[in-house]
């Protein structure tokens, strides 16, 4: 029989099962050069947390710079500037923005929406060769000569292309520049097909307003990266050119160590205000996603609907729509036009609204709730933690006129370690041990989950909450020592040298974290279909882990939201989104 | 129950260090007491959010935690509640809001009487200069700096012959007397931070920038550079000595003009 003979209007119908597309033919298409979104994402969150613990051996440098300087003389100046400049930028960029959209987005996203896959496998699995190329590419530059960029992760002109900047006149900042380039051409293909792939290829009955957070925050995260990278690409090439060329957007006449530049009539102004359109929205970029990870994590493990649906989605939105406007409150004592202030300071104060709602539905999520205090249930409490503190510290940041003494200072370091560092990595750590059941079919280990909690959350608080107060004495960030200083006590020095210690004992936590995802493939007790009666999606699929295609010869067809939770009446305290509703209720 | 025992102590804790620990900002000596207000006002409402919420947090973990037998509520939405606790909080954020605005008015509105100085950064020292008899700044240029001629004035500007030039030393400034200190950089970006004065801004080649400010105490006072600067940046020290205004007159007196730097020069 002819295939043909099924065509409707002349169409012909597939020729065979969709299904059937989703085969891998060899081992190096399944796990190699693979199309599974499942494996890309495996592929990004390895790689991220191989450039990861880069970035944790070098924060562990600076601290013992830091904590007891002219002990450690191997670290030079030159060196602890390049090793808080790569450390800044792979957590931010190459750790955070990598593991959120292209580690979670692409595991999650086709399976929480009923997916079989992204709807451009071929692009996807480019993103993410073309990240190992920019992480590649960014991993050189410690080897090229001169070293890599020490120009501070914000690479301000002219000192990041200058010689009195680590890299500004060698390989360093011309790979930093090339590697973020890459960096955004692969989020570029990824990001792509999480936006079309959630607009286009959800199952039957998943409508938008049923789609669980975690998939709202990173799709919101999404559009915005791709909106807010483009700045960040085009002030990399000007800077480029001004460094290869010598032209000068970003460069004034200027006089470098009594010599003449070749250069006149640019701007480092116009680099800041690039940079920071693509900064600040970045700050959301990882933390949409984590407030979307999050809610459900808090929701599943408190066995309650996400307190105020409607809201979260729209306040995820309404931060998203608001982080464009807002950027300049990172350059209050920049030299902009001071009025700019007036104008900064409110909307950044009235984002705090939405995201306060946030917090209000998290707390009202526990409230009434039945809370398993499994480990991904601790960290999305000690998120919250951290996450409202970080928040409230930008309360001080983000009112101009506040900012000014504070700016600069060791107080933005604790704030933005506090808000985008320690929150979302906890978020992460909760979403792994939470997702890890379903990506392997094995639990993580409990005992050695639990360690990793307490040390991480309390070692973390204990580091950088009193940091806030090295920063209110007027210690300024970035110096790869204060010295003999008049308005600095030396107790302050003694409680530099505790937050070092507290540093190396959290990073060695981490070992233990490492330790156990290696352990628990194998040893790890099996975790079944839905070991934590979750309703959403994803835990549905018929087999653990889910192969490619995700949902065997049928896709799913949804009939609820995410959170039916202890629902009056049913037999079970959650009920699955593709229950029908006549089995719900036996 | 640890867990709850633990976030109460994080509030706690968190409370105790603020009220209890030595670390604290240097006593002020400028008239900007009006941001030390506001930042007072800040943490009160922060600090007062901060340790319901978490105290919250312990109490559910507490009260809700897993019990056999015990079932969630299923409750969606209640948005009467969701209302109170937005109007909450926007009345927080106002009250938060208002006064920084005013505040940075205040901050960014330079008094008529203001003397005008100006400090120059580059890697990695500081050079101040201060008009003369005539009370004028003379114009600069980048193409006039020199060996002779660090900060660029223009040799043919009436008004910048009798300016003071104090290289790499100290600032003297008189006590009670309001300064609007212009900033120019000339190599990379810095920025003159003085603990004491809460005040600072950039200085970016390019451009003049400016904050202002009256000292209100005599004393010396440390300025470091606040703006990523290259390898020499935590190294870029200077001083602020604050001094009664006859001392001041004499102090500036002493310092070379930039006719007489010029023809010493010669």
């Amino acid at each position: 029989m002819s295939i043909a003979s099924g065509s409707v209007d002349g169409i012909p119908a597939a020729e065979v099962p969709d299904v059937e597309l989703y085969h891998p033919r060899s081992w190096i298409t399944k796990w190699v050069f693979s199309q599974d979104a499942k494996v890309i994402g495996i592929q990004y969150a390895l790689t991220a947390t191989a450039i990861g613990l880069v970035a944790l051996v070098l924060s562990w440098l600076m601290r013992l710079q830091l904590g007891f300087p002219g002990v450690f003389d191997f670290i030079t100046p030159a060196e602890y500037y390049q090793f808080i400049t790569m450390h800044g930028m792979i957590m931010v960029v190459y750790l955070l923005t990598a593991l959120f959209l292209g580690g979670f987005g692409n595991y999650l996203i086709p399976l929480m929406i009923g997916a079989r896959d992204m709807v451009f496998p071929y692009m996807n699995m480019l993103s993410y060769w073309i990240y190992l190329l920019a992480v590649l590419v960014l991993v050189a530059s410690f080897f090229a000569p001169g070293g890599p960029t020490g120009a501070g992760w914000t690479l301000y002109p002219p000192q990041s292309i200058l010689s009195g900047t680590p890299g500004g006149q060698d390989w360093g900042i011309i790979l930093m520049l090339l590697s973020l380039m890459l960096f955004i051409i692969g989020f570029t293909m990824g990001g792509l097909n999480y936006v079309v792939t959630v607009l286009q290829a959800r199952a039957r009955g998943m409508t938008m307003m049923r789609m669980p957070l975690t998939v709202w925050g990173i799709f919101t995260a999404t559009v915005m990266a791709l909106l807010a990278f483009p700045a960040l690409f085009v002030s990399a090439v000007m800077m480029l050119l001004d460094r290869l060329l010598g032209t000068s957007f970003f460069m004034p006449a200027l006089v470098e160590m009594g010599q003449r530049l070749n250069h006149e009539g640019g701007s480092p102004l116009l680099f800041q205000h690039l940079f920071w359109f693509f900064g600040h929205p970045e700050v959301y970029i990882v933390a949409l996603p984590a407030f979307g990870i999050v809610s459900d994590l808090i929701s599943v493990h408190a066995r309650r609907n996400i307190f105020g649906y409607r809201m979260m989605v729209w306040a995820i939105i309404i931060i998203g729509a608001l982080s464009f406007i807002v950027w300049a409150h990172h350059m209050y004592v920049s030299g902009m036009n001071p009025y700019f202030g007036f104008f900064f300071a409110t909307t950044t104060l009235i984002i705090a609204v939405p995201t306060a709602i946030k917090v209000y539905n998290w707390l009202l999520t526990l409230w009434r709730g039945d809370i398993h205090l499994t480990v991904p249930m601790l960290f999305a409490l000690a998120f919250i933690v951290t996450f409202v503190n970080g928040g409230l510290t930008g309360l001080f940041l983000g009112n101009v006129v506040v900012d000014v003494p504070l700016s600069d200072t060791m107080f933005v370091v604790a704030h933005f370690h506090m808000v985008m560092g320690v929150a979302p990595i906890f978020v992460i750590f909760g979403a792994i041990y939470h997702w890890y059941p379903k990506i392997t079919g094995r639990m993580l280990n409990e005992v050695m989950g639990r360690i990793h909690f307490w040390v991480s959350f309390l070692g973390a608080y204990l580091i950088f909450f009193p940091m806030h107060y090295i920063g209110l004495l007027g210690v300024p960030r970035r110096y790869h020592e204060i010295g003999e200083t008049a308005f600095v006590p030396a107790s302050a020095h003694t409680l530099n040298a505790f937050i070092s210690v507290m540093a190396l004992i959290v990073g060695a936590a981490q070992i233990v974290f490492l330790f156990n995802l290696a352990w628990s493939i194998r040893r790890g007790r099996s975790a079944g279909d839905n070991p934590w009666n979750a309703a959403s999606l994803e835990w549905q699929t018929p087999q653990t882990p889910p192969p490619h295609g995700n949902w065997g010869q049928d896709l799913p067809v949804v009939y609820r939201w995410a959170y039916d939770y202890s629902v009056p009446g049913a037999a079970q305290d959650f009920i699955p989104q593709n229950q029908p509703p006549a089995k719900a209720a036996e | 129950m640890a867990v709850a025992i633990a976030l109460i102590l994080v509030a706690v804790g968190s409370v105790a260090f603020h009220m209890l620990s030595p670390w604290w900002w240097t006593p002020i000596a400028s008239n900007w007491s009006y941001i030390d207000d506001t930042l007072i006002v800040t943490f009160w409402i922060t600090g007062v959010a901060f340790t319901i919420i978490v105290l919250f947090m312990a109490y559910c973990v507490v009260r809700f935690r897993h019990r056999p037998g015990h079932k969630a509520e299923h409750e969606p939405e209640n948005k009467r509640l969701e209302w109170w606790l937005t109007i909450g909080t926007t009345i927080g954020v106002a009250a938060l809001l208002a006064p920084g605005l005013i505040v940075w008015h205040r901050f960014i509105t330079v008094p008529a009487n203001a003397t005008e100085i100006e400090i120059v950064g580059q890697q990695w020292q500081w050079t101040f200069r201060l008009p003369g008899h005539d009370g004028r700044l003379g114009t600069v240029s980048v193409r006039f700096i020199g060996p002779d001629n660090p900060l660029g004035i223009d040799p043919s500007d009436p008004a910048g012959q009798d300016d003071v030039i104090v290289e790499g030393g100290e600032l003297q400034l008189p006590i009670g007397r309001p300064v609007k200190v212009l900033m120019r950089a000339i190599d990379v970006l810095h920025n003159f931070y003085v603990p004491e004065f809460r005040a600072k801004m950039d200085m970016v080649p390019g451009q003049v920038t400016f904050f202002w400010f009256t000292p209100t105490r005599t004393g010396t006072f440390e300025a470091v550079c606040a703006e990523l600067c290259g390898l020499g940046h935590a190294v870029m020290r200077g001083r602020v000595v604050v001094v009664e205004e006859a001392e001041y007159h004499a102090w500036l007196e002493r310092q070379p003009t930039f006719v007489r730097r010029l023809a010493a020069a010669r």
